[in-house]
């Protein structure tokens, strides 16, 4: 409370200055905010697409609320079916057609690279992009693009470490989705391990279409790993976490921070067959009991069922969008009348211990002019077959 | 060709040079795909149309030629246009040879070993062992050519006309090849194939050359979509674009070459209006359109012009 | 050894939901002669269907009954109302409306359920069955309901009137129509059994990979390798080909090639055997008339 306090008193001492003199960029206007989208509503990976249509709500209430600095802010989002080409056509459709002022949260690894080049080109701001590749945070080559969620690379050190420091002797099995999002966070799992980088007895992949993980789960018990590090997305975790049970292998099971939703991924493969395992979070998960009276996850209920009657309240996706978009609130308050898209990345690069309050607590979103990744923190949890109990200091960051 | 033919076609090519200085360049950049798609449309229409070959797999091919070009440019320097003849003649090859035992599997069969390849496409372009060329999971990332000899055109407007004029070859080819011997002699093997053997076409040489220039053409297209969109990765090539290709010639006309056209409208356009449509299900209304173009042209938008026509013609006389 | 035999039997697990789908393909290519792009995602939405029922408080086998009815209802429908027109249009045409089918349902799907995983009951017990800790009763029991089906298909074609009558129709609708056969009905009622078939792979697919509206998208290709290894006329065929592709792709991903690629190498093998044996394991040989 007090330090959103500070925030607050921070953000007008900001705009202050600003007031004098409007200045505002394409997509900016005394009435409105342009600002604009590419997410996934259709094709294999529409699962994302709750998110778009979580931020879509929370401009809505925004704007009942009276906007930002009293202008709404119209929030255009289009459909990219998780093809590069498509979210290259949309990116431009949207920054010389539509003329934003600029975009925020387009999904996906490959789509982000695809425009990345692009978006530095026209200088309009890549705004906290959602995928946790570690390329975005690199304000001196692509100082237009801005991450905003830990990334997986650093999530994967934090484990690594964890591993190394309670199980020297470990033998680290490693299930992995085969593409940019699997490798990235096997890289980093690499990177922790440095030198103990023998202690991973096998690494198995699996793709995007295969229809379970049996198989693989069958590899990593006859391997001998008495470790798990588990690379997957929410069914594929659910039916990993499953399998190991059913067949008797009990390793420590370390799952990524992707899929450690109670509600859409541990009840699905059994909360009794989750026992024991780690993952980590910098979010407060809507389906854990733990926040069953949590305030902030409470007011989160209350714009779910007003704004997004349709989403799904287990889904962790809708409470990533509802706090990544009071996070692009909070640059835009900051912005004041100085809406210029440089404006726009100096205070997005200018956030000081800002809190949103279904974060974690004890985590913040800190940037400067040479950090251009928002959260960097997050904190090792274990499941204790009803909720997860956090454990150990909040790691990363400064 | 008819007189008014080539009215229609002069007029209809003018309208195409006059439009990057109309349109914006974002709109300029869509029709670039298009005729991207065009290329691509005609050349699955070759061996599915024409040769009555299915197959459901064409993606591969458009991959392959996407990621020559790319190859060629970010890591060995070669300039775009190069790119185009040898993304062309890699493609011939891969195809030709695809072909071969392809020969032996007829209709549904076809449609597996294809489907399959297909499907295959993004794994093997993630490999492992082939990651120092194709850039693994991270794809590449090429640069835009600029016009050359100072041309007083931006780089979307360039590429538009070296596209155009690309697309414009690639059709004057298919319609020589088409409307001749060849022609007949593929259609020949796909309305009868043992009559055509029996009246002296070397069917297996056909099929499989059909196979080649087929994927020829996919390829081309390939590698100016891949310059186009100034990237290419493992997901950008997935078993959904083998699939709105098919359905690209489907809905534009089978065995017609005008149809590549409307089909490349079809599967530029409509999915951003489906889009425009519905948030929650643009799928639905994208599906409900192709259902829609079905059932009124069962014989694709080729077909419905070309019964149009007649039928006016039938009232002139 | 342990190793060998515990990726045979993940192997039979999973080949044992290919099957299930590769029967629904083959009802529909023995009742019209075309492979049903849609048939994977007519199966997930009816287990959806499934999946309401069992929510809202019914019974297991009372909800499974209705689904297979409820199937069996949209199959039927969906011939009537989106392919009868396209009746006589070129195959290719028809093509395309099954590829929109599989959009729309899974879009639809997608729409009403929302895309996060749900689990799916199911009516085996628990633990697991004689001590098998790498097949759970359900996948077995799963493949013993795959198998009824089987023989139930088996005996539906072979030995009742209707099922010949069916059979007749796909193989020349016209001779049978001059024979007094309702060609058009007899196509609704293919229709309608393969949704059948396909509500009852759902339902065994789904407690075992999940129910999302993906759900059966990767499941498909396998499905359909499996049918035209096996022979697409067989019924047979395909639950042995479904089986022979689990154990195949396991086999090869876990000791040959690793997993990378195992998908493309199993593919190769089946079109490489396709190669050398058109007519699958057990289909018929077409001897076509000059």
């Amino acid at each position: 409370m007090k330090s959103s306090f500070v925030v607050g008193l921070m953000a007008v001492a900001l705009t202050a200055p600003a007031m004098a003199q409007k200045k505002y960029d394409p997509g900016a206007s005394d009435k409105e905010i342009r600002i604009g989208n590419t997410n996934p509503y259709s094709g294999p990976a529409s699962a994302y697409g709750t998110i778009g249509k979580s931020i879509t709500a929370y401009f809505k209430m925004l704007n009942e609320q009276g906007g930002i600095n009293g202008r709404r802010v119209n929030f255009i989002s289009y459909d990219d079916g998780y093809s590069p080409p498509r979210t290259v056509e949309m990116a431009r459709k949207l920054v010389e057609q539509d003329e934003v002022l600029f975009v925020f949260q387009t999904l996906g690894t490959p789509s982000n690279t695809a425009i990345h080049k692009y978006m530095n080109m026209k200088k309009v701001p890549q705004m906290h992009v959602a995928t946790g590749a570690t390329k975005w945070n690199d304000p001196k080559n692509h100082p237009w693009t801005m991450g905003w969620q830990p990334n997986y690379q650093s999530e994967a050190r934090a484990y690594a470490q964890h591993i190394l420091k309670t199980k020297p002797d470990a033998k680290i099995g490693v299930l992995y989705q085969n593409d940019d999002y699997g490798k990235d966070y096997l890289k980093g799992f690499h990177d922790g391990l440095g030198a103990k980088k023998s202690m991973i007895v096998k690494e198995v992949s699996y793709e995007v279409a295969d229809p379970t993980v049996d198989s693989q789960i069958v590899q990593l018990q006859q391997s001998g790993a008495d470790v798990f590090f588990n690379i997957t997305t929410p069914k594929f975790a659910a039916q990993a976490i499953r399998k190991a049970y059913d067949i008797g292998w009990k390793p420590v099971h370390y799952l990524n921070n992707v899929s450690n939703s109670v509600g859409s991924v541990l009840t699905p493969a059994g909360l009794d067959k989750a026992v024991g395992i780690i993952s980590s979070a910098y979010l407060k998960d809507a389906t854990d009991s733990k926040w069953a009276n949590d305030k902030a996850i409470a007011e989160w209920r209350q714009f779910m069922n007003k704004y997004y009657p349709d989403g799904n309240q287990a889904d962790v996706f809708n409470v990533y969008g509802y706090t990544v978009a009071m996070t692009i609130a909070q640059v835009l308050k900051q912005c004041g009348d100085n809406l210029t898209r440089e404006n726009v990345m100096r205070q997005a690069a200018n956030l000081k211990g800002y809190r949103a309050e279904t974060l974690l607590p004890g985590i913040t979103i800190s940037t400067s002019g040479d950090d251009f990744a928002p959260i960097e923190q997050v904190q090792l949890e274990r499941f204790n077959g009803k909720q997860w109990e956090l454990f150990g200091e909040v790691m990363g960051g400064r | 060709m008819s007189r008014t033919n080539v009215i229609l076609l002069a007029v209809l090519l003018t309208a195409a040079c006059a439009l990057p200085f109309i349109v914006s360049n974002y709109r300029t950049f869509q029709f670039t795909l298009v005729l991207v798609y065009a290329i691509a449309l005609l050349g699955l229409n070759i061996l599915t149309g024409y040769n009555g070959q299915i197959s459901l797999g064409h993606g591969a091919f458009y991959a392959l030629g996407a990621y020559c070009a790319a190859i060629l440019m970010d890591k060995m320097g070669a300039p775009y246009w190069v790119t185009i003849p040898a993304a062309g003649a890699v493609c011939l090859v891969a195809g030709f040879l695809f072909g071969l035992p392809a020969l032996r599997l007829e209709g549904l069969y076809l449609a597996l070993a294809t489907f399959a390849l297909g499907v295959a496409t993004p794994q093997l372009l993630k490999y492992h062992h082939l990651e120092k060329w194709t850039g693994g999971v991270q794809g590449i990332v090429i640069a835009k050519p600029e016009a050359p000899f100072g041309l007083p055109v931006n780089a979307d407007q360039w590429l538009y006309f070296f596209t155009l004029a690309v697309t414009l070859g690639m059709f004057l080819l298919a319609w020589n090849l088409l409307r001749g011997r060849i022609g007949r002699a593929l259609m020949a093997i796909r309305d009868h194939h043992l009559a055509a053997e029996s009246m002296g076409v070397h069917n297996a040489l056909y099929k499989s050359l059909a196979f080649g220039v087929s994927a020829l053409y996919t390829g081309v297209a390939g590698a100016l979509g891949a310059i186009a969109v100034q990237f290419v990765a493992p997901d950008s090539f997935n078993i959904f674009l083998s699939i709105m290709l098919l359905v690209g010639i489907v809905v534009g006309g089978l065995a017609s070459i005008s149809g590549a056209l409307y089909g490349a409208l079809f599967i530029q356009f409509v999915p951003n209006i489906a889009d425009e449509i519905s948030k929650a299900a643009p799928w639905a209304i994208f599906g409900i359109f192709m259902i829609g173009f079905v059932y009124l042209m069962p014989t694709g938008v080729a077909g419905a012009v070309r019964l149009l026509l007649a039928r006016r013609r039938s009232h002139e006389i | 050894m342990d190793a060998l035999l515990f990726q045979v039997l993940a192997g039979l697990a999973t080949g044992g939901i290919y099957a299930s789908l590769a029967l629904a393909l083959v009802m529909i290519y023995q009742a019209t002669h075309l492979v049903n792009f849609a048939q994977g995602e007519m199966a997930m939405f009816t287990t959806y269907l499934a999946w309401s029922l069992i929510s809202a408080g019914m019974p297991y086998w009372a909800a499974f009954v209705i689904t297979i009815a409820l199937g069996f209802a949209l199959g039927a429908l969906i011939e009537r109302i989106v392919i009868r027109p396209v009746e006589n249009a070129p195959v290719l045409a028809v093509v395309v409306v099954f590829i929109a089918l599989l959009v729309i349902l899974n879009s639809i799907a997608g729409w009403i359920y929302t895309y996060t995983i749900k689990a799916f009951p199911s009516p085996f017990p628990k633990e697991p069955l004689f001590g098998i800790r790498y097949m759970s009763a359900h996948e077995l029991g799963a493949i013993g309901i795959t198998l009824v089906v089987l023989t139930t298909l088996y005996l539906f074609f072979r030995y009742t009137p209707l099922g010949l009558a069916m059979r007749a129709v796909a193989q020349n609708p016209q001779s049978s129509r001059l024979v007094g056969i309702r060609v058009g009905w007899m196509l609704a009622l293919g229709w309608g059994l393969a949704a059948a078939v396909g509500a009852v792979a759902g339902m065994m697919v789904a407690p075992i990979v999940y129910l999302d509206p993906n759900m059966m998208g990767g499941i498909l290709l396998y499905a359909f390798a499996a049918a035209l290894l096996g022979g697409i006329d067989s019924p047979m065929g395909a639950v042995i080909g479904g089986f022979t592709v689990g154990v195949l792709e396991n086999l090869l991903g876990a000791f040959v090639i690793g997993n990378e690629l195992k998908l493309t190498v199993a593919l190769v093998l089946i079109v490489g055997v396709l190669l050398v044996r058109p007519s699958g394991f057990f289909g018929s040989v077409h001897v076509s008339r000059v």
